[in-house]
């Protein structure tokens, strides 16, 4: 078990919980990033903050402190 | 007989084609874009086709229909209470499980769904491969491919429309997503008490209201409120007496598993349609981005980018605007030959014309910009801006998405202000709308170019640029405090597509600069045109001025006193005295003109502001100046010309001299140049502010905080300068 924003560009993992405040975590499901879904860390912006993901064959991207709310495991 | 007219809405995720294929049907200039939610007004569009008129309404962008964002309740109150006739779904096919969200989403609506699944070349090149017809049975949803940019496929898409809109299917037949028994339970029941308490009086879809109720949704409360009346308490305790019960159930809130549910019927779908080859293709997309984001090299090629934009806007726009102007000084030219003297001559040339021109004269500018903007929108570079910038623009307390507004304020603020849309947030967007005034507009920077090349000479550009550099500076003061007080609160969630890099299509390119330039120009237009004319007017009212001197009276003398003396000289000598007395009459004219301005209504204006201006080292003209800059920034130098009685010829020289003549320093220029920087808004800026916060009270906030900070800025530039010793 890991946070997603613990993880290493080019790591794929499995999304276990995904947590936050309402709207926040609302808006993360809708966008598909949800429990059991697999997850690919593209890369993090030159700033470290935010992070590029591949979720469901689309690019999306997340800022640090939100994937922070994301819990993985699997990772490899 | 009138052909019968069908409302037809497109809807969709951001980025999915949908614009294009609205623009392929209607023909209609509209805006197409990468940046996500670059749609955000509800845009129509007419167009008669196999016996009907379709009225197409092009929805804005979106990914849900949870209303969180603008975007997402316009759509949704679209759909609910105009009730099209069809709701064409356009579905990026390469990104089928994730469209098909608002698809189900659409579906739960009671309206009549199609799908069109678009961009099903790409889908192919990806090695996707997807059953249509399975698609189309699984939902009961008619589904057509497109390929909008090629314009493919979409007089099927409007054949099955219209098909659809004359069929007559019951809601019964329509299969949505069926959730788990807990669930299905709930609703069921909500759904009776529903139905026994309105008594089918309720203007929506029984299971559909709910759903909404049982995921809590807020607008959905309120309606049910409205149109129930006291039943619509009852209901409400009965939905929160069941959402507590899910939420003890499933340990969580009912929305977060229903959203969850929707997902899994979605994964059976998408299981049954869609067959991806194990074939990866190279995704181009990625490796652009290799470069483009990459770690070292991606803030020098965005760098870059920003850079060669403003270099393109003021170089290349340059050479037009010369020409511009020589038509605008040939045009009043004319007008003076044709026109008998007088105010009415006044009014079209110095009024009118001087006042129109001013604007116009920054087309070729706003044009290049814009043109810009929509190459880095169409590409999709705009949300790797984002990605790039987002935390800096965390660090002011604002949304990487708020750059874009806030870059495109240098060139104009009003569509700069009007992209603050794309922001979800309000206070995101209330904030950059605040801040986004201090970014130069191109408006300014004639009088920077003006005041800097007078008093600064060779440093002239450090000096513009550092004026730059401190509005830039101000607005990250502004964002940060406003954040920590006036609008305090969590930040809107960052979750952003990046869409695939395209390759722009020209046309779109060319629709979308010229839409904005529309806007500019039609509001800007307006607003300028009334604005030149009161400020021309009170400039040249009161009429009946008791002048200091008796000009008519003194020039005669003038002309009498060079013709006596013409009479005994040579012919060479004749043609020096000419040209003398021509240049005497001149200034004494100008002298007239001067102490006109003076005396008019805004010259008692600037003199009763002088005391407000004068610790700022700025005299009663540069007052009457700012004053007058309220209509357009760049009118500033136009009356500053006038008060300092110079010439239309030869303006910007002759006003350099007159500065420095009328006891303006270094110092005091750089004062008005900073006040100039900072102080109100522009008028067009202001309207523009007032309608997308939609209230007056931030456009007065703005106008009063802009101006005490510009007063403020200007007072330490000019007293700190002084008490360093410098003039």
């Amino acid at each position: 078990m890991l946070l997603l924003s613990e993880m290493r560009e080019g790591q794929t993992a499995t999304i276990v919980r995904v947590g936050g405040n309402g709207i926040l975590r609302r808006r993360i499901l809708e966008m598909g990033i949800l429990k059991g879904t697999e997850v690919y860390v593209e890369k993090y912006a030159p700033l470290k903050d935010p992070l590029e993901l591949i979720v469901k064959g689309y690019h999306v991207m997340l800022r640090v402190e939100e994937a922070a709310q994301i819990t993985v495991e699997n990772v490899r | 007989m009138d052909p019968k007219t069908l409302t037809i809405a497109l809807a969709g995720n951001p980025n999915s084609g949908k614009t294009t294929i609205f623009n392929n049907i209607t023909g209609t200039r509209q805006k197409v874009g990468n940046w996500p939610g670059v749609t955000v007004e509800k845009k129509e569009g007419s167009v008669t086709k196999y016996g009907y008129k379709l009225k197409i309404v092009d929805l804005p962008g979106t990914y849900s229909l949870t209303p969180f964002s603008i975007e997402e309740i316009v759509a949704r109150n679209y759909v609910l209470d105009e009730k099209p006739d069809v709701v064409i779904d356009i579905i990026d096919a390469s990104n089928l499980e994730r469209s098909l969200y608002l698809a189900t989403q659409l579906r739960e609506l009671d309206c009549k769904v199609l799908f069109a699944l678009n961009m099903a070349d790409l889908a192919r090149a990806r090695g996707m491969k997807i059953d249509d017809q399975k698609l189309s049975e699984l939902l009961s949803v008619p589904v057509v491919f497109t390929v909008g940019n090629k314009n493919e496929g979409i007089d099927k898409l409007l054949e099955k429309t219209i098909e659809l809109a004359e069929s007559q299917i019951g809601s019964a037949k329509v299969r949505k997503v069926k959730y788990s028994k807990d669930i299905e339970d709930s609703i069921g029941r909500l759904q009776q008490f529903i139905q026994d308490k309105t008594d089918g009086s309720l203007p929506y879809n029984i299971r559909w209201t709910a759903i909404k109720l049982l995921e809590d949704d807020k607008i959905v409360k309120e309606r049910i409120v409205e149109k129930a009346e006291n039943n619509g308490q009852q209901i409400l305790q009965v939905a929160r007496t069941l959402r507590k019960r899910l939420e003890d159930l499933f340990d969580d809130e009912p929305q977060i598993v229903m959203t969850d549910e929707r997902y899994g019927f979605i994964a059976g779908i998408i299981k049954e349609v869609q067959t991806t080859s194990i074939k990866q293709r190279i995704d181009i997309s990625r490796n652009i981005d290799l470069l483009l984001t990459n770690r070292f090299i991606g803030f020098p090629i965005f760098v870059f980018f920003i850079w060669a934009m403003f270099q393109l806007t003021f170089t290349l726009g340059e050479h037009p605007v010369g020409s511009l102007e020589t038509g605008i000084g040939w045009l009043s030219g004319i007008i003076e030959v044709v026109l008998p003297d007088g105010l009415f001559e006044d009014l079209i040339v110095d009024g009118i014309i001087a006042g129109v021109g001013s604007v116009i004269v920054f087309l070729p500018n706003i044009l290049i910009l814009f043109f810009c903007i929509a190459l880095f929108e169409d590409t999709g570079y705009m949300a790797r801006s984002a990605f790039l910038m987002d935390k800096i623009m965390h660090l002011i307390g604002l949304h990487g998405k708020s750059f874009i507004p806030m870059l495109m304020g240098f060139g104009c603020n009003v569509p700069a202000i009007m992209a603050a849309r794309t922001l979800e947030s309000e206070k995101d967007r209330i904030l950059t709308i605040l801040i986004t005034p201090f970014m130069s507009c191109s408006a300014k920077l004639p009088v920077y170019i003006i005041l800097a090349g007078a008093f600064f000479g060779v440093k002239a550009g450090t000096v513009i640029f550092s004026i730059y550099l401190l509005g830039v500076v101000l607005s990250i003061i502004t964002g940060r405090l406003f954040r920590s007080t006036l609008l305090k609160g969590a930040d809107a969630p960052f979750v952003m597509e990046l869409p695939p890099y395209r390759v722009p299509m020209l046309k779109s390119l060319l629709i979308h600069m010229w839409d904005r330039s529309k806007i500019f120009l039609k509001k800007m237009g307006k607003v300028i045109l009334v604005g030149s004319v009161i400020v021309w007017a009170l400039s040249v009212f009161p009429r009946n001025i008791q002048y200091s001197v008796d000009y008519a009276t003194k020039k005669n003398k003038l002309i009498a006193s060079y013709n006596s003396q013409m009479q005994n000289v040579s012919e060479a000598d004749k043609q020096q005295l000419e040209i003398e007395k021509d240049a005497a009459v001149a200034a004494l004219e100008k002298a007239r003109q001067s102490e006109q301005a003076e005396r008019s209504f805004i010259g008692h204006m600037g003199k009763a502001i002088a005391p407000l201006f004068a610790p700022l080292g700025i005299d009663w003209r540069g007052g009457v100046a700012l004053l007058t800059g309220f209509v357009a920034k760049e009118i500033v130098i136009s009356t500053m010309g006038v008060l300092h009685a110079v010439g239309k010829e030869d303006e910007s020289e002759a006003l350099k001299k007159a500065l420095s003549a009328s006891g303006m320093t270094p110092l005091s220029a750089l004062a008005m140049m900073v006040f100039v920087l900072l102080y109100l808004p522009c008028l067009a800026t202001t309207t523009a502010i007032k309608k997308e916060t939609g209230s007056y009270k931030w456009m007065l906030f703005s106008i009063g905080y802009s101006t005490s900070i510009a007063w403020i800025m200007a007072f330490l530039v000019y007293q700190g300068g002084k008490l360093l010793g410098y003039n």
